[in-house]
């Protein structure tokens, strides 16, 4: 609406797209930006805890949980580009900190305004791509937590839809877990190794150019499955391919 | 029965997926279970009302448990059961065992019963000198091999059908005379029915407890619970004191729930309420009824965090939707109960140092919850496991020593992005064109698939340039 101040959104890229695929982090801002929102990127975010959470090791997590709420509280709305970092947030936090008198309603308060940046930019920001075109065949991987814990399921097929010379092809096991689990991978790595395997066979049987999916974490795990194997499937993150970006080389490809 | 091997869980696990014939079958069995559980729920539209409702039930009877319990005891000794209570597998064992040792009783028949393994029953009838002849199909299969159940529906879900007549051609006499899966059950049958009308003592599970009429509920599709309760002179009954229900009524409200997640199909083939023992004018049944109600844990879970797995109406569903359960099968974890559902209890039933890989073995990808149908949010109390085993100082020094350090950089912001300007750039030195394929103390990721390379510069330190340099 003309006059109504834009929403001011804080981008939290996740500690993976930082360090491993910084252009996931810049194709989420650009998005955002084209959605209409003010975005900042806090500098005191490094990792939402997970890993923390996950080990059992509360204390840890509970200490980044504070530390991302100061950084992030202030805005209108916080983004990630991974349904599992906002997961944590959603769900982890408010139950790391139910028991601290100072931080259970702020951690509440703020779950309830973190989005993963499909649903985000197809439910709250009713936005959809224009213009963005990518001729090549698709296949997308439905990641757990984003799934089950936030019911993202329809919003990037929805935004995927909009992309010009797309071809979605559909996935059999879509929505059955790729064996990452975080720290699941490294820790029980051979279990790990042959839940990857399978998924990486039904990937390659779809014969799409494109794996697509909404967490870092997974698609390292399933692309370097692939590249092991000697696959010629390309992995991107959903919001390279609907902000343009999708062009240069894929997750694991050197660049130019 | 539970002998689980006594390598670790990794060892254990490996052995798993090395085994190509396990897969085979554990592929059919689960595929199998997973198809149509999912065209049952599909053709039930009640299905979410009916979840709600199992939970509500169960919640009520978790919340109320004492009075249930007083309640079944008085109506299942007015039909005259003589009701028992064992605090523990020990004594749920002594009670069986000086049952069958008072009525002298020299063949046993059982109808499949996860609490029975859980209290380790089998091994005790063989330490008294008791024959024991399991009645359930898969559980014959199982006892022929010498074998815990690896799945709580599917005892022998382990074996192809191949490996069963294997197993049948030295274990039946005469063999059957052909391997095709009706010749195999004829032979069972043939088997079986001179035991069944033999045996002294019949012993069988519930899967109810009905508290205002007292009596027990077996369901099966083989009938064999019927004949291993109906015809001898005695029959016991151990079941977990989570089994019990308000009324009948309740026990078909939760039946809809469990025939459908477990096997897909609408209702068993066979359904019973077993009241008392033989009333004078009946045609059949036992003279003496026993039921054994077995805590084991149970009051302890009603206590802590784990008390929404008291709900637990022992489907399987868990485990045919786990990706690691479809990976490595039952045996491997080393517990009574295999699964999401065996990886909460076994901590309970065995202690948590002897069980953390189990709740740790877990993707957390939430698919057992989702199906589960009476709501048990699985991975939440897999994650109350993970947080104890921290805790209490069982998790490896190399994990706490590892998330320890990561953590110190990750709660200090300025030195995190520190660390990523020093370590991105030597991460880097390792890969070959856009690939790590081996980097030290990364096997566990290395061994298996490639690590894409790190960026050379990270998100932050590339948005604050391209920041300055709008300024």
């Amino acid at each position: 609406m003309p006059g109504e101040p834009k929403p001011t959104v804080g981008l939290f890229v996740t500690c993976l797209v930082d360090a491993i695929r910084p252009q996931i982090g810049f194709a989420a801002l650009q998005l955002l930006e084209e959605a209409g929102c003010t975005v900042e990127v806090p500098q005191a975010q490094t990792c939402c805890g997970q890993p923390a959470l996950n080990s059992g090791d509360d204390r840890d997590a509970a200490h980044l949980a504070r530390q991302t709420i100061a950084a992030f509280e202030g805005y209108d709305h916080v983004v990630l580009p991974s349904g599992s970092c906002a997961a944590t947030m959603v769900h982890g936090y408010p139950d790391l900190l139910a028991g601290d008198p100072e931080w259970a309603a702020r951690a509440r308060a703020m779950a309830a305004k973190t989005h993963e940046i499909t649903s985000f930019l197809a439910d709250v920001m009713g936005y959809a791509p224009s213009g963005r075109r990518c001729d090549a065949s698709a296949t997308y991987h439905d990641s757990c937590s984003g799934l089950r814990e936030l019911g993202i399921a329809d919003q990037p097929r929805a935004l995927l839809a909009h992309v010009e010379g797309l071809e979605m092809r559909g996935l059999p096991g879509n929505d059955a877990c790729c064996g990452f689990g975080g720290t699941f991978c490294v820790k029980y790595s051979d279990i790990s190794n042959a839940i990857v395997t399978e998924k990486a066979e039904a990937i390659e049987e779809t014969g799409a150019d494109i794996l697509l999916a909404g967490d870092l974490g997974c698609l390292m795990n399933m692309a370097g499955k692939l590249h092991r194997r000697g696959a010629k499937t390309r992995c991107f993150h959903t919001v390279e391919v609907l902000a343009g970006r999708a062009t240069g080389p894929a997750i694991g490809e050197d660049a130019p | 029965m539970n002998a689980p091997s006594k390598a670790p869980f990794k060892a254990r696990a490996k052995a798993a997926l090395a085994d190509p014939v396990l897969k085979t079958a554990i592929d059919r069995t689960t595929g199998n279970a997973e198809r149509k559980r999912a065209a049952a729920v599909a053709a039930f539209p009640e299905f979410e009302a009916a979840r709600a409702r199992g939970k509500a039930i169960k919640d009520h009877v978790v919340a109320h448990l004492d009075h249930y319990l007083e309640m079944f005891e008085r109506n299942a000794a007015a039909r005259g059961a003589q009701v028992h209570w064992a605090a523990d597998d020990a004594e749920a064992r002594a009670i069986v065992t000086r049952i069958c040792l008072a009525a002298d009783a020299r063949l046993v028949t059982r109808a499949k019963s996860m609490l029975g393994e859980e209290i380790g029953l089998p091994h005790a009838l063989a330490d008294a000198g008791i024959e024991r002849v399991e009645t359930d199909l898969a559980e014959h299969i199982i006892q022929l091999a010498g074998e815990a159940p690896s799945h709580i529906i599917w005892p022998a879900m382990h074996r192809t059908r191949e490996q069963v007549a294997e197993l049948f051609k030295t274990g039946h006499h005469p063999p059957p005379a052909a391997e095709d899966p009706a010749t195999m059950v004829q032979s069972a049958r043939t088997q079986l029915r001179t035991k069944f009308l033999s045996a002294d003592i019949g012993i069988s599970g519930a899967n109810f407890l009905v508290a205002d009429t007292g009596a027990t509920c077996t369901v099966t599709n083989e009938g064999n619970a019927e004949l291993t309760t109906t015809p001898p002179r005695i029959h016991i009954v151990t079941a977990g004191i989570e089994k019990l229900v308000p009324s009948t009524a309740h026990a078909f409200a939760l039946l809809r729930l469990l025939v459908r997640s477990a096997t897909g199909g609408e209702m068993t083939q066979y359904t019973t309420f077993h009241a008392g023992p033989k009333r004078p004018g009946d045609a059949d049944g036992p003279e003496e009824m026993h039921i054994v109600l077995v805590d084991n844990g149970r009051t302890k879970m009603l206590a802590d965090e784990f008390r929404e797995m008291l709900r637990c109406i022992r489907c399987g569903a868990c485990m045919n939707h786990c990706v690691v359960y479809r990976q490595i099968g039952g045996h491997a974890y080393g517990g009574t109960y295999p699964g999401p559902m065996g990886s909460v209890l076994t901590p309970v039933l065995d202690g948590l140092a002897a069980s953390r890989d189990l709740p740790n073995a877990c993707t957390m990808n939430g698919r057992c919850a989702e199906v589960c149908p009476v709501g048990i949010p699985l991975p939440t109390l897999l994650r109350a496991w993970r947080r104890r085993s921290w805790r209490e100082g069982l998790e490896p020094g190399s994990i706490r020593t590892g998330i320890g350090l990561w953590a110190q950089l990750a709660r200090r912001p300025r030195l995190y992005r520190l660390a990523t300007r020093i370590g991105l750039p030597l991460l880097r030195l390792f890969g070959r064109g856009g690939w790590i394929s081996r980097l030290p103390l990364a096997g566990g990721w290395t061994d298996h698939r490639d690590l894409p390379r790190p960026a050379a510069q990270s998100f932050m330190d590339q948005y604050r340039a391209q920041q300055k340099g709008r300024k």
